[in-house]
């Protein structure tokens, strides 16, 4: 198949409004010329900085998006396969983190030591990490290693060699890991909010898996993940630096080649969306506790998710400028962190925060946080709180574009919710166009303060303490 | 000497190298670690070297070029940290750090932080021994509109008691979540107070917590008045800019604010001679696994004779970088006497760095046995050096992360930050790579056989304890020990 090369235009800059450019182009003449087009944005023509989004499909038919920057002599690739932890087998929790763990553990003819100073020597960053949905790599190198760099980490992706002895060493690390977790609160709190709000769904199990499983895991079980989801069907890959999209061709062919065509994923079904109200408090015995809030979301392609997110950074995704941070830390010095979070997944979209304050006060804490809740549930936003939430959030998308690796980033999560090429451009004006009247209906659909699903884990003094007077 | 008995927490298997508090917790935790590869600036490459000013004021500009994207980072750094506390009001630095988030004659209470998101801008701050320093990320339009603001505050901060009191309690529950929940934080805070016994780096950043208790009004305004003047500050600003613009920005705002005085020399206490090492035990219930650390004071880039510190950063690599460092090699991989190991050079400190090193113990690995092993590496490499094939690598891989350090514009300028806060040149910076290039294998002995000594050295134990015998948040008492040496 020859190669092709799609070319998106985009801006970035405060604006960001855009059209973009889409088209095929036999590489190289057509990229020139597009890279000599500024193309201003609206609001500000004197940043017209443009960033151009290639769709390069490789000789092998595999497919990236591709930025390139030949400033600094480096490349930055992201790429993930669509199965995440969600994939682990049936009683083999932690297997999709275990094979994470494993991935520079010994490949082809290296052995474990062998693979690890090949690649310090080459300077390669090779990471891999599992979450609910996806398992994410992360593959940078330097310009004059990189094909040696994309060899090794061909052969760590298609001939793993998970023998015994690093498997045993890797076992003892994440059990290690895992006593750990077990008297961290947060951790704690996190994974029992998982399993209140997920009962008998894969998202209510614990990424790292249990002390059970992960004793239990074999090499046999690593294996059978990476057959089942290392495959090209369900591959995103993003690319940004310095290389031409001939060269990425070659690498994509390189890097997945040997991976096989068809992924052999199980089925996920839907999630049952998570409300209660449910409590459950963990004793253990420190001075602080830590609490996790929340219930089911607005999934990813709904609609309402924008208006959804919008409301999360007023609630509590905004930092100083949230309103749980004002109320909860600025006005009453009730906590150093409170924070929200949508959490769109595929399966099950969860809104989420997490709170830490003092045994004696945690009740106060929360009780402030459900109030808030309320208010916004009831009235949603004033209109300066909508525009303050779109004026940053529009500008400071720019800010994700500051690195290669930040750019990467950011066009894989585009392609692995499949928002399309040219969502960097159209982006902004979705936020604006969010009005008052979208926020509060979708604030009296996401906001449940009544159904809170509630996990504390430490000495908290319950007591229903109102919200009262800031003091 | 010593040994250290704690009662008390839990384990944290990611250990944090220093204490570095942020007035938020979103942005990321700046270890000092960090700072160890300088930023890129070779040669060819001339449009990412720094450019310096200063202001008649006193006040240092830096402003570092990248047009990758129309970005800037705007940070603020004070040549004042924890190290300049006047005794007895430990964590007063980085409770003004949080306090100069309230407001000023033109910034309500509580604004500061919502104007610069309406701009579309990240902001935050961070504190350690011995630099605060502040920071914002916007679009490089807004640049004149936040540096304005971040002078003012240099000028005009306004605290009223209410806000000194609602935010004391804020640093009390950051101490909570950062050290009193977690028992590798209390042991590393115990370390700390044993390797340094006269020496300010002894005494938390974030403050013991009985003092932070009674920190007031007037202590804050007492350290801000004494330190926050043009003259013990840097301004660097990296991005989409052109020096002569950010220098006449600087001028109509940071340069209109007078200078306090000459520039604040610092010299604190310095350390007596070490005679014997020490050890600190925790025992308690929630630590999940053993962990053994031990900390050696080395000299920093600051503090170091010529080379030194390159050195230390090569011999660092060598011994601990992740799992083809020694460390890991012999204790994980050879000994099975740990399931994980590794190291550190903590190297931005003003008057002294900590090299140090860890073990988590797997199932059946005892401290004893990971002290000794972390010993006889530590002994090998003293008597017989690194290899010269060891020396390339390690070498190769810190080249490497100067290049890969290049990408970010904010981490290049931290990275300047760090070293030009703590006394050292932009030549000194940027000219970096050649001194690693010039590092040799006797270079690397030396200094293991002078800065590996047990003398100047603390060892740290956290084991699980089979009950709980203590409430965390009553403070650990000392009790006589057994001298070790």
């Amino acid at each position: 198949m020859p190669m092709t090369v799609r070319t998106s235009l985009t801006a970035i800059g405060l604006g960001l409004a855009v059209a973009a450019q889409a088209f095929l182009a036999p590489s190289a003449v057509a990229q020139k010329a597009l890279q000599d087009v500024v193309v201003p944005s609206a609001k500000e023509t004197a940043q017209g900085k443009t960033m151009n989004i290639q769709e390069v499909t490789s000789p092998g038919g595999i497919k990236a998006w591709l930025v390139e920057s030949h400033v600094n002599p480096l490349i930055a690739i992201r790429f993930a396969f669509l199965g995440g932890a969600a994939q682990d087998g049936q009683g083999k929790d932690g297997q999709a983190y275990f094979v994470t763990s494993m991935m520079d553990e010994g490949a082809g003819n290296l052995d474990a030591t062998a693979f690890q100073e090949r690649a310090q020597s080459l300077a390669m960053r090779l990471d891999f990490d599992a979450s609910r949905d996806v398992m994410l790599g992360s593959l940078q190198t330097l310009t004059e290693n990189k094909d040696e760099v994309f060899e090794l980490a061909r052969v760590a992706m298609a001939e793993p060699r998970f023998e015994e002895s690093a498997m045993a060493r890797v076992k003892a690390q994440i059990l290690a890991g895992l006593k750990y977790d077990e008297n961290d609160p947060s951790t704690v709190a996190s994974q029992a909010w998982d399993r209140l709000a997920f009962e008998g769904h894969p998202y209510g199990r614990p990424i790292k898996g249990t002390r059970e499983s992960v004793v239990a895991m074999t090499t046999d079980d690593l294996r059978d993940y990476v057959r089942r989801v290392y495959a090209r069907d369900k591959l995103v890959v993003s690319a940004v630096g310095d290389i031409t999209p001939e060269e990425l061709g070659k690498a994509l062919d390189t890097l997945f080649g040997d991976l096989p065509e068809k992924s052999n994923l199980r089925e996920v079904v839907d999630a049952k969306p998570p409300l209660g109200p449910t409590r459950e408090v963990i004793k253990m015995d420190v001075p602080q506790s830590v609490a996790k809030f929340g219930f089911r979301g607005i999934p990813r392609r709904d609609d309402d998710f924008i208006p959804a997110y919008i409301l999360n950074y007023v609630i509590g995704g905004g930092g100083f400028s949230s309103r749980l941070m004002e109320e909860v830390r600025e006005k009453r010095g009730l906590a150093y962190s409170v924070t929200s979070n949508l959490l769109p997944y595929r399966h099950g979209s969860v809104f989420v925060g997490n709170v830490a304050t003092k045994n004696e006060a945690v009740g106060q804490s929360l009780q402030v946080i459900k109030t808030e809740l309320e208010n916004v549930g009831e009235s949603g936003l004033t209109p300066d709180q909508l525009n303050a939430a779109k004026a940053y959030l529009t500008g400071a998308y720019a800010l994700r574009f500051e690195s290669s690796s930040s750019i990467a980033n950011q066009l894989l999560w585009i392609q692995i919710e499949d928002l399309g090429i040219d969502y960097v451009t159209k982006r902004n004006a979705l936020i604006e166009a969010v009005t008052l009247e979208d926020v509060k209906r979708v604030a009296g659909r996401l906001l449940a303060p009544d159904q809170l699903i509630t996990t504390i884990v430490g000495q908290p003094v319950e007591e229903p303490a109102s919200a009262g007077a800031p003091g | 000497m010593y040994e250290h008995w704690i009662a008390a927490s839990r384990l944290r298997a990611g250990l944090v190298i220093t204490l570095v508090s942020l007035s938020m917790p979103v942005a990321a935790i700046a270890a000092e670690a960090d700072s160890a590869p300088a930023p890129a600036a070779s040669p060819e490459k001339s449009a990412k070297k720094a450019i310096e000013f200063t202001l008649e004021n006193g006040l240092d500009v830096v402003v570092i070029p990248d047009h990758r994207a129309p970005i800037v980072t705007q940070m603020v750094w004070y040549k004042a940290g924890a190290a300049d506390e006047p005794p007895g009001v430990s964590g007063i630095a980085h409770f003004l750090e949080h306090l100069m988030f309230k407001g000023t004659e033109n910034i309500p209470a509580g604004q500061f932080s919502k104007i610069i998101a309406r701009k579309g801008g990240d902001d935050n701050a961070f504190t350690n021994q011995d630099v605060t320093a502040y920071f914002q990320r916007v679009a490089k339009d807004r640049l004149a509109s936040v540096m304005e603001m971040e002078a003012d505050r240099m000028a005009n901060l306004r605290l009223s008691e209410t806000d000194v009191n609602t935010e004391r309690d804020v640093i009390l529950e950051e101490r909570r979540s950062r050290v009193d929940n977690d028992p590798a934080s209390l042991l590393q805070e115990q370390m700390m107070a044993a390797l340094y016994r006269n020496h300010p780096y002894g005494i938390p950043v974030i403050g013991w917590e009985h003092e932070m208790k009674q920190l007031d009004r007037e202590d804050a305004l007492s350290f801000y008045d004494r330190f926050y003047a043009p003259e013990n500050a840097i301004l660097i600003v990296a991005g989409d800019v052109e020096p002569d613009d950010v220098l006449a920005l600087a001028e109509e705002t940071f340069g209109k604010i007078p200078r306090h005085g000459e520039a604040i020399e610092r010299t604190r206490p310095t350390e007596p001679e070490h005679d014997g090492s020490v050890t600190v035990t925790l025992e308690d219930p929630r630590a999940g696994r053993t962990t053994v650390q031990r900390y050696y004071i080395a000299p920093s880039y600051a503090s170091a004779k010529p080379g030194e510190a390159e050195a230390l950063d090569l011999l660092a690599r060598v011994m601990a970088h992740g799992t083809t460092g020694r460390v890991y090699k012999h204790l994980v991989m050879k000994e099975k006497a740990a399931a994980s190991a590794g190291g550190w050079y903590s190297d931005s400190g003003l008057d002294s760095g900590r090299i140090g090193f860890y073990a988590i113990a797997g199932e059946k690995n005892t401290p004893e046995q990971m002290e000794a092993a972390v010993d006889a590496v530590i002994a090998d490499i003293r008597e017989n050096g690194v290899t010269q094939d060891e020396l390339n690598r390690a070498r190769a891989g810190l080249l490497a992360e100067y290049v890969y350090s290049s990408d970010s514009i904010s981490r290049v300028a931290r990275q300047y930050g760090w070293r030009l806060a703590a006394g050292l040149s932009i030549e000194d910076v940027e000219d970096w790579p050649n001194r690693i290039k010039a590092v040799t294998v006797d270079d690397v002995r030396k200094v293991a056989q002078d800065y590996l000594v047990d003398e100047k050295s603390v060892t740290g134990i956290l084991k699980p304890a089979p009950k709980h015998t203590s409430r965390v948040h009553k403070k650990p008492v000392p009790v006589a020990g057994k001298d070790k040496s």
